[in-house]
């Protein structure tokens, strides 16, 4: 027998030992981080960068995988006993001796996580990760000459990059309202005294926003350059057009953060993803009654909101309780119950 | 025993307003939840996780009596907290929203022979929304015992002290049977129901690796101390099941619980609900320790109003429910633990002999909501 097989049955064994639990569920109490577990890290420091940003230092579980600069990962944290997933850019550079990595948090109003990391999160704290991804990189062949677009946070997955590859010739246009709100500001500059990069640094509160015609005066090799644009929709809508009307789309490289624009509304178009349904539900009726209307096969139970019988996956958009009015908007994992639920706006449900 | 409706001296305009009262009070607990509550209950997993492991450790030398004593006492207590203040709060979506995938109504399994998803089933569903029911809620007396005036007499019942005994000492397995509803389905017309066969074989799997895990493996470790390790575990589930037992019974068993027929339940108003919850359920006053042990079951009356809030907020919600109680002039039943096991059991006797028999109880009133 191969010693896999041999590992694999020695498990099946000890699940018995442990049912209805797993053994995983023991261990995970000593050693959250082990190999084998679910994907997990510790916060070791949260070092501040500006007055609404922090570097948070996480070691992560022996599962990690690494990442590629200019990735994200997904955070999964407890925020006032609720878990909470959001994505960040890795900042440090893949070549870190100590195996950790850094991700950059910028504390966005109303921001749940995002201020929950920057102000209240402790180092100890075991947070739950995703492997990196995205598609927002440096080509491995390295390309000659490169230009980085960035504004607020978007400045964290080229810092990322910057960090991870010097690169030959790279110049980069960063905004943000203030002086004291340039999130790597130092570092950036050290690059620049280190003859690693170009900057030029906008601040839209004195020098307004910065307008893409301009940047045939502030970059005249801009359409020869491979360009990475991170930052607010506005601005990638505003390159994106500028780039196309030019005839180098194929340069320009955006990465978007997730827009939370969820706005809830009363009622919505009600989509059942697996059956392929829609139908237009009101502000009042249970999500429950809108689906056996269409036709859908709904788990049900009390029809009172007790027994949790009717729990659905939220797929997108936002339901609201109807005892409480409170809203829940859509976010990995999240379940509703559907007879004491409704439309929120436009949503869909995964049945 | 009460001779009248013991809800007759409100009007509908009062019991619509003691639902909103109420509403308002789990309101405030969800607008409250949080940081603490999810500390509290993975406190509690994490505690009893150790002890378990620590517990059958110990029993591996069994062999000798300390070891053996110390392990089964550990044992019993470690099943007593994951059946109650864990496994039965989760399983009730009581910790849904802290979304973590691993403390959630719809990925948890139990130390019990019954499925979860049979449970909660017969349970949070059945049981919770026909609370006290003839006829609707199985709970009443579990489909084997009569346990009020209103069910009907038949001699089986001489022999429910009996059969309740019985119960008590395998109640993981009476509830097994209870949630397939076997007593309905061994019928031969049922018996070969595809769904129902589905069910069974649910939890035959279920009985066989909990059997397996308590009465083979863990004896087989202990080596040289299988067999007193093999009495432990048993010892251990003898007593997490006449503990359960128990504390369910003063659930709803108590003298001074209410009953309620098939047809009061017709078009009921969330104040009525609510009201049937109340006169339907019965506490056990005792010691933040006995709350937890009963998974805090002892606030049956809070735990029936809101099944799904977390079962750590339910003393304080306690104080306002009394004093809704008080303010509405209704009985908020309660006592010491052996106060209501002695007045279940006392039930279970009166009820096993014909009604003639007994004190007979008055005729219903217009509400037919009566008193046991």
């Amino acid at each position: 027998m191969t010693s896999v097989a041999l590992r694999s049955r020695a498990w099946k064994l000890l699940e018995l030992v442990t049912t209805p639990l797993l053994p995983s569920d023991y261990l995970d109490l000593v050693s959250p981080l082990r190999a084998g577990a679910d994907l997990r890290g510790r916060i070791e420091a949260i070092h501040p960068e500006t007055g609404d940003a922090a570097t948070v230092v996480i070691k992560p579980g022996r599962g990690w995988r690494g990442h590629v600069a200019g990735q994200y990962i997904r955070v999964g944290i407890d925020v006032d006993g609720v878990r909470l997933w959001r994505a960040y850019s890795v900042t440090s550079p893949t070549s870190r001796a100590d195996g950790r990595i850094t991700i950059t948090v910028k504390a966005i109003p109303d921001g749940k996580v995002s201020n929950h990391l920057v102000r209240k999160a402790r180092p100890g704290t075991v947070i739950h990760l995703d492997q990196a991804t995205g598609e927002f990189v440096l080509p491995k062949t390295r390309p000659a000459k490169v230009l980085f677009l960035t504004a607020g946070s978007g400045i964290t997955p080229a810092m990322g990059m910057l960090r991870d590859t010097r690169l030959a010739d790279v110049v980069m246009i960063h905004s943000a309202p203030r002086k004291q709100d340039v999130i790597f500001r130092n570092d950036l500059h050290d690059l620049v005294a280190d003859k690693a990069l170009r900057l030029l640094e906008l601040h839209t509160d004195t020098d307004g926003m910065l307008d893409v015609a301009r940047l045939q005066d502030l970059v005249p090799d801009w359409a020869e350059r491979e360009t990475w644009a991170c930052g607010p929709a506005g601005l990638l809508d505003a390159a994106e057009e500028h780039w196309a009307r030019h005839g180098v789309s194929e340069r320009l490289h955006t990465e978007r953060f997730r827009p939370s624009v969820v706005v809830a509304g009363d009622g919505g178009e009600v989509t059942f993803g697996k059956t392929g349904k829609t139908v237009e539900a009101d502000g009042a009726t249970p999500l429950l009654d809108v689906g056996e209307g269409a036709g859908v096969l709904m788990p049900s139970g009390c029809r009172m909101g007790i027994c949790f019988g009717c729990v659905t996956p939220l797929k997108s958009g936002a339901v609201r309780d109807l005892r409480t009015g409170e809203i829940t908007e859509a976010e990995n994992g999240v379940l509703v119950q559907t007879c004491v639920s409704a439309a929120a706006g436009p949503c869909e449900l995964e049945r | 025993m009460t001779a009248i409706d013991p809800t007759a001296h409100l009007t509908d305009e009062q019991i619509e307003e003691l639902g909103r009262e109420l509403d308002a009070i789990r309101d405030e607990v969800i607008a409250s939840r949080g940081e603490k509550d999810a500390a509290y209950i993975r406190k509690v997993i994490s505690v009893q996780r150790r002890l378990e492991l620590t517990s059958r450790g110990i029993l591996l030398f069994s062999i000798f009596p300390p070891a053996w004593l110390i392990g089964t006492a550990g044992l019993s207590v470690a099943k007593i907290l994951e059946n109650m203040e864990i496994g039965h709060n989760v399983l009730h979506g009581q910790w849904d929203w802290m979304r973590d995938p691993k403390i959630h109504s719809t990925t948890w399994e139990w130390d019990h022979v019954s499925p979860a998803e049979q449970w909660k089933h017969s349970h949070n569903q059945l049981h919770h929304t026909y609370t006290n029911v003839i006829g609707k809620d199985n709970d009443l007396g579990y489909g084997i015992m009569r346990v009020d005036e209103d069910q009907k007499w038949h001699p089986m019942h001489l022999g429910q002290p009996l059969w309740n005994f019985i119960n008590a000492c395998f109640f993981e397995y009476g509830i097994a049977a209870y949630d397939l509803e076997l007593g309905k389905n061994l019928h031969k017309r049922r018996r070969n129901n595809p769904e129902f066969r589905a069910r069974a074989k649910a939890v035959g799997r279920k009985i066989r690796k909990q059997v397996l895990k308590d009465y083979v493996i863990h004896p087989l470790l202990s080596g040289p101390s299988f067999l007193t390790t093999l009495a432990a575990t048993f010892t251990a589930n003898l007593v997490r099941n006449l503990w359960s037992h128990s504390v369910i019974m003063c659930g709803h068993f108590p003298e001074g619980v209410a009953v309620f027929e098939r047809r009061s339940i017709k078009g009921e108003t969330r104040g009525q609900w609510y009201l049937r919850q109340m006169m339907g359920s019965a506490n056990i006053s005792g010691s933040k320790a006995m709350h937890i042990m009963t998974g805090n079951l002892s606030h049956q009356i809070e735990h029936h109003l809101f099944p799904d809030l977390p079962s750590n907020r339910y003393a304080e919600v306690a104080v306002k429910v009394k004093a809704l109680f008080e303010k509405y002039e209704l009985d908020y039943v309660s006592g010491p633990l052996p106060k209501q096991v002695f007045s279940a059991w006392h039930k279970v006797f009166r009820l096993s002999l014909p009604n003639k028999k007994v004190k007979q109880t008055p005729k219903k009133t217009e509400k037919e909501l009566v008193a046991a």
